[in-house]
């Protein structure tokens, strides 16, 4: 919540604050200036080194890296949702052994840096004979890793409809599997929309450990044109600008649907703050009033 | 099995380096992350929004790209540290961040009573902060937390693009002279295992001793 702690001001405390905000503002702009400035002396605010980066042909490869960069995490989550959807089902088998060796595939694969993965994947894959292009060792280690995250978001969403739902489904007849499958899932899956966005979003930023096996998405890329241009800390801070532009929009959509959903479909919406808010708490109140 | 235990020492080694840079990088994150949450909760708009700028930057920005940023772009203005002290900072910058979103969220647990409570009885601000809101925040939030150094355990990896040899530096190192990739894997794996699992036992252990029962 965005809400302030503390109580409704003063004529004093106003003053105070307003005086703390004259003072922050100017420390915040010095740090601006002394920051300009260091670029500025070391030559690195030159126009030229910035209007490279405005040129076709540095235009269109950057946002050729931007693209293998999406096709990589699309695909990882593609196999992610894949593994991810077995390995939860998987965890709540009946069958002893296979729930065991679910949660085992999870608990391993959770435990250690996806660096490791991507790195055995790319080097360590071909030496024992399994030769696949690039891309695919980067997208197998992705998958492999976020299917174990995956796997727990869809337990969780399982786990976390109502019991009367599968109950009623096999009281009308269904079998176990129909009713997983026709009532369980659907809801289910639908619930974890949200998170699936935001973990997409975490798969767009793992994508940069492509740059570790020289994959050639977005931060290779900008390191590439950056060196050959002359101006790697400009190529650098575009490509970081790239990301936190796509990544804050992908956020705001995975917010965006939560709330919907929330509203829509009911339960709590967590408040988290920025403008789609506003609307989450009124609805939720209503819902309410509704109930009563 | 054999190139593990030949090698042991050199993963000690790594197993060391991953343990200095998780310790200092999470002291260094915590202090930032509880900075940030209190200006973003605090009375004072410009210190807010600096804040606010600063978790939205850090956390829709991989890793990797501030790393690479910090190491290989920053020398041109003339910022150059070595490579363990920027992998500290860069990995402090980054987990301070989600800290402080997670702190913040512990605010959010906090009845409103308490706030008013300690302003009836004339704290300030930043006594009310951090003697009435905050210790009862931090215990709140010590799962997640928790997760949260977990995740610095792993993501301190990703030094590794700035050639600082932790454990993932000295796996693959390893693995490339020997060209044993299976077993080196496992071994590097299983310490990692090693880490996070008893750092997610000790913080339930902590969590649930320091739960606030109502």
């Amino acid at each position: 919540m965005t809400a302030l702690i503390g109580d409704e001001l003063g004529p004093r405390g106003r003053r105070r604050v307003l005086v703390g905000s004259v003072v922050a503002s100017l420390g915040v702009a010095a740090l601006v200036v002394v920051a300009i400035q260091r670029f500025a002396d070391r030559g690195q605010l030159d126009a030229e080194k910035w209007s490279i980066l405005a040129e076709p042909a540095v235009v269109g490869f950057l946002l050729g890296g931007l693209a293998n960069t999406v096709k990589a995490a699309a695909a990882g989550m593609v196999g992610a949702v894949t593994i991810g959807a077995v390995m939860a089902l998987g965890r709540l088998s009946r069958n002893r052994p296979v729930r065991w060796l679910a949660a085992s595939y999870v608990e391993f694969f959770r435990g250690f840096p996806l660096l490791l993965l991507i790195l055995f994947s790319a080097f360590g894959l071909p030496r024992l004979g399994v030769r696949l292009p690039l891309f695919w060792y980067l997208v197998l280690g992705l998958a492999v890793y976020n299917s174990a995250v995956l796997a727990e978001i869809f337990r969780a969403g399982i786990l976390s409809l109502d019991r009367g739902q599968r109950e009623a489904a096999v009281a009308v007849g269904l079998t176990d599997g129909q009713a997983m499958r026709l009532v369980v899932l659907p809801q289910a899956l639908r619930d974890v929309i949200p998170a699936n966005v935001g973990l997409f979003i975490a798969l767009l930023k793992d994508t940069s450990l492509g740059f570790f096996v020289q994959y050639e998405e977005l931060l290779r890329r900008g390191q590439l044109t950056g060196n050959f241009d002359g101006n790697l800390l400009q190529a650098l801070i575009a490509v970081a600008v790239m990301y936190i532009a796509v990544n804050m929009a992908l956020s705001r959509v995975a917010r965006r649907l939560e709330v919907r959903q929330r509203r829509r479909y009911g339960g709590s919406i967590e408040v988290k703050g920025g403008p789609e808010d506003l609307v989450a708490p009124e609805t939720a109140a209503r819902k309410e009033n509704v109930g009563v | 099995m054999d190139i593990v235990l030949e090698n042991f020492d050199r993963f000690v080694q790594g197993l060391t380096t991953t343990l200095s840079l998780t310790a200092l990088s999470w002291v260094g994150a915590f202090v930032i992350g509880v900075a940030v949450a209190s200006l973003r909760v605090g009375p004072i708009p410009p210190l807010r929004g600096a804040g606010a700028v600063y978790v939205e930057v850090v956390r829709n920005c991989p890793l990797t790209v501030l790393f690479v940023v910090f190491y290989f772009g920053f020398p041109s203005i003339g910022i150059i540290l070595p490579k363990f002290a920027s992998a500290v900072i860069i990995l402090s910058v980054y987990t301070g961040a989600f800290v402080a979103e997670t702190v913040r969220a512990g605010f959010n647990t906090v009845a409103r009573g308490q706030v008013e409570a300690a302003r009836t009885l004339g704290l300030s601000f930043a006594q009310m902060l951090g003697m009435v809101v905050l210790p009862q925040a931090l215990r709140a939030v010590v799962g997640p937390l928790g997760s949260l150094l977990s995740a610095l355990i792993r993501n301190s990896s990703i030094a590794f693009s700035i050639s600082v040899i932790e454990l993932t530096g000295t796996t693959f190192q390893i693995a490339t002279e020997t060209a044993e990739f299976i077993p080196v894997f496992v071994a590097a794996a299983v310490a990692y295992l090693l880490l996070t699992l008893p750092t997610g036992l000790v913080v339930g252990v902590i969590e649930r001793r320091v739960a606030i029962k109502r």
